[in-house]
C-alpha cells in the first residue's frame, strides 16, 4: 500500500512539476476554450435572459474540447524515451499511475474551469438565479467525469493509428449522460426554474460506475501485449 | 455445414417473403393510425435482433476479458450464476412484484433473467478461445446495421404519427442512438487500431458502453416518454393476430441476423487464418534468406 501512495504521489509530482515548467497543455487548452468562448459569442447574440438558458450548454462545450486537448498530451508524453514501456516492465501498481494521471489532468482542467468561469460571465451577462453553491459539486463531479474516462480512452487510444482523433470518438458517446448532467444541471442552477439534485447524484453515480470500471480495467489495457 | 447454409437461406428468403405478406396483408389496419403502423413489422423485429445482438457482443467481451485469468473467470463465472438464482427468485417475491409492470407475468421475467446466465454459458461452450472475439465483432457489425434500421424506421413512422422525425429527450429514441453511437465508436477503435491489442481495448470497450446504458437511461428519466410502451406484456393492448403477425416478423428478423452473422463470422475466421498464414510465410521466408545472405556476406567481407 505504501508503494502504491509512493508511486501515485511520485507520478503526480512530476507531471504537475512538468507542467508548472512548460504550462504546454494548461497554454492551449486556455487558449483554445478562449477562442471556443469568441466564436460563441459572434454567433449567438442572446438577452441575459436567453443566455440563462443556453450558456449551460456552451460552457461545458467548451471544457469538453479543451479536456480533450489536455488528454491528448498526458500519454503522449510517456511515450519518449519509452518511459511507458519502462513502466510496463516495472513491478509499480498500475492503478496507482492511472489514478495518478487522472488527478493531474483533473487538476489542470479545473484550474481551465476557474479560468474561463468569469470570462463566461463577463460575455453573457450571467447572473444566477438559483442557489449558486450548487455549481460546484456540478463542476467538481462534471471535470472528474469527464477527466477519468479521458484518461482511460486516451491510454487506449495510444495503441492505435492517428490518435489524437481517436480520443473524441471514443470519449464522446461514453460521455453522453455525464455531459447531459452537467448540462442539465447547470442550465437549472442559473434558470433556477428546477432542482439540480437529481444531476448531481447521476453525476456522482456515473463517476463511482466508470471510476470503477477503469480501475478494474487498466491493468489489462496496459499490460495488453 | 456448408450443406445447411443454403437449405437455411432459402428458408430464410420463404420466412421473409411469407412475413412481408403477413404484415401487408394479413394485419388487420390500425384503429388510430390507419395502414402506417404497418411499418411497426420491421421496426420492432430490428429493434430486438438489434439489442440481442449488442447483448451477446457484451457477454462475449466480458468472457474474453475475463479469459486471461482462471480467477477473474472464476468469479464471474459465479456472478452469472448469481444473476440467474437472484433473477429467478426475486420477481416472485411480494416487494419486488410491486415493482414489475401490470400485466407482465413474473414467471416471464424470471425466465428472461434466466436467460442471460444461460447465454453466458452457451458462448462460452460454442465459442473457445479466440473464438470469441470474432463473435463479439461479428455480432457488433450486425447489431450496428439492425440499429440503423431502426434508426431510419423510426422517424419515417413518427412523422406521419407525432408529427415530427425525432423527440428529443424522449427516453427510449435517445438510448437506442447513444446505444449505436457506442457501437460505431467500438467499429471505428476495431478498424483503426490493427494491433494485436485491438482484441483486448475492443472487449474493454464494449463494457464500458453497456455501462453506459442504464446511465443514459436514467440520465433521461426526467424527461417524459412519448414513445410506446413495449407492447408485449406491458398493457397487453395489442390485436393478438397484429401480435402474431409480429412475432412471426421477429422470427424471420432473428433468422436472418442469425444467417448474416453466420457468413460473417466464416468470413473474419478465414480472414484470421489468411492472415496467420501469411505471417507465418514471412517469417519462414525471413529465415530462409538470413541463411541463404549469410555466406553471401561473409564472402563479400
Amino acid at each position: 500500500m505504501t508503494s502504491f501512495w509512493a508511486v501515485l504521489s511520485a507520478t503526480l509530482v512530476k507531471d504537475i512539476r512538468l507542467e508548472w515548467r512548460s504550462k504546454d497543455a494548461l497554454n492551449s487548452m486556455l487558449f483554445f476554450s478562449l477562442l471556443v468562448v469568441v466564436i460563441f459569442v459572434f454567433s449567438f447574440d442572446p438577452l441575459a435572459e436567453e443566455s440563462r438558458h443556453i450558456v449551460g450548454g456552451l460552457v461545458w462545450v467548451a471544457f469538453l474540447f479543451a479536456a480533450v486537448v489536455a488528454l491528448n498530451q498526458t500519454w503522449a508524453r510517456e511515450l519518449r524515451n519509452q518511459v511507458l514501456d519502462a513502466y510496463r516492465v516495472s513491478p509499480a501498481p498500475a492503478n496507482a499511475l492511472f489514478l495518478a494521471k487522472s488527478v493531474g489532468n483533473f487538476l489542470f482542467v479545473s484550474v481551465l474551469e476557474a479560468l474561463m468561469t468569469p470570462l463566461f460571465i463577463v460575455f453573457y451577462n450571467l447572473h444566477v438565479l438559483g442557489p449558486a453553491w450548487q455549481l460546484i459539486p456540478i463542476a467538481l463531479l462534471g471535470t472528474w467525469a469527464l477527466v477519468v474516462n479521458g484518461t482511460f480512452f486516451a491510454a487506449m487510444s495510444l495503441r492505435t493509428r492517428n490518435r489524437e482523433i481517436m480520443l473524441p470518438l471514443l470519449l464522446f458517446p461514453i460521455s453522453i449522460p455525464a455531459v447531459l448532467g452537467m448540462v442539465a444541471g447547470t442550465t437549472a442552477v442559473l434558470t433556477g426554474e428546477n432542482s439540480a439534485h437529481f444531476y448531481i447524484v447521476l453525476l456522482l453515480t456515473y463517476d463511482v460506475v466508470f471510476t470503477t470500471a477503469s480501475l478494474a480495467l487498466f491493468g489489462t489495457i496496459l499490460h495488453a501485449e | 455445414m456448408k450443406k445447411i447454409f443454403p437449405i437455411l437461406s432459402i428458408v430464410t428468403v420463404a420466412l421473409l417473403g411469407y412475413a412481408l405478406y403477413l404484415a401487408l396483408v394479413v394485419a388487420p389496419t390500425d384503429a388510430l393510425q390507419g395502414e402506417v403502423y404497418r411499418i411497426i413489422y420491421y421496426h420492432v423485429p430490428s429493434a430486438w435482433t438489434a439489442f440481442l445482438l449488442f447483448f451477446i457482443n457484451f457477454v462475449a467481451s466480458i468472457r474474453y476479458l475475463t479469459r486471461s485469468k482462471a480467477s477473474t473467470e472464476n468469479a464471474a463465472k459465479w456472478v452469472a450464476i448469481g444473476i440467474g438464482v437472484v433473477g429467478l427468485v426475486a420477481p416472485f417475491l411480494p416487494p419486488v412484484r410491486r415493482l414489475i409492470p401490470p400485466g407482465m407475468e413474473p414467471s416471464a421475467v424470471a425466465t428472461t433473467i434466466v436467460l442471460i446466465p444461460a447465454l453466458y454459458f452457451l458462448v462460452g461452450k460454442l465459442f473457445p478461445g479466440d473464438r470469441l472475439d470474432v463473435l463479439a465483432v461479428t455480432s457488433a457489425e450486425v447489431g450496428v446495421v439492425f440499429c440503423t434500421i431502426v434508426l431510419i424506421t423510426g422517424p419515417l413512422w413518427a412523422r406521419p404519427v407525432w408529427g415530427i422525425w425525432w423527440a428529443p429527450g424522449d427516453i427510449r429514441l435517445t438510448s437506442t442512438l447513444v446505444l449505436w453511437l457506442i457501437y460505431v465508436s467500438y467499429l471505428v477503435l476495431r478498424r483503426f487500431s490493427n494491433s494485436a491489442q485491438t482484441q483486448m481495448l475492443a472487449a474493454a470497450l464494449a463494457v464500458f458502453g453497456a455501462l453506459d446504458v442504464p446511465l443514459v437511461y436514467l440520465s433521461i428519466w426526467f424527461f417524459r416518454t412519448q414513445h410506446p410502451q413495449p407492447v408485449i406484456g406491458g398493457g397487453g393492448s395489442m390485436d393478438p393476430r397484429m401480435l402474431h403477425v409480429l412475432l412471426f416478423s421477429w422470427l424471420a428478423f432473428l433468422l436472418f441476423g442469425f444467417l448474416v452473422c453466420w457468413s460473417r463470422f466464416r468470413l473474419e475466421l478465414l480472414k484470421r487464418e489468411v492472415e496467420q498464414a501469411h505471417a507465418m510465410e514471412s517469417l519462414a521466408g525471413a529465415e530462409d534468406s538470413e541463411k541463404a545472405s549469410l555466406p553471401l556476406s561473409r564472402s563479400s567481407r
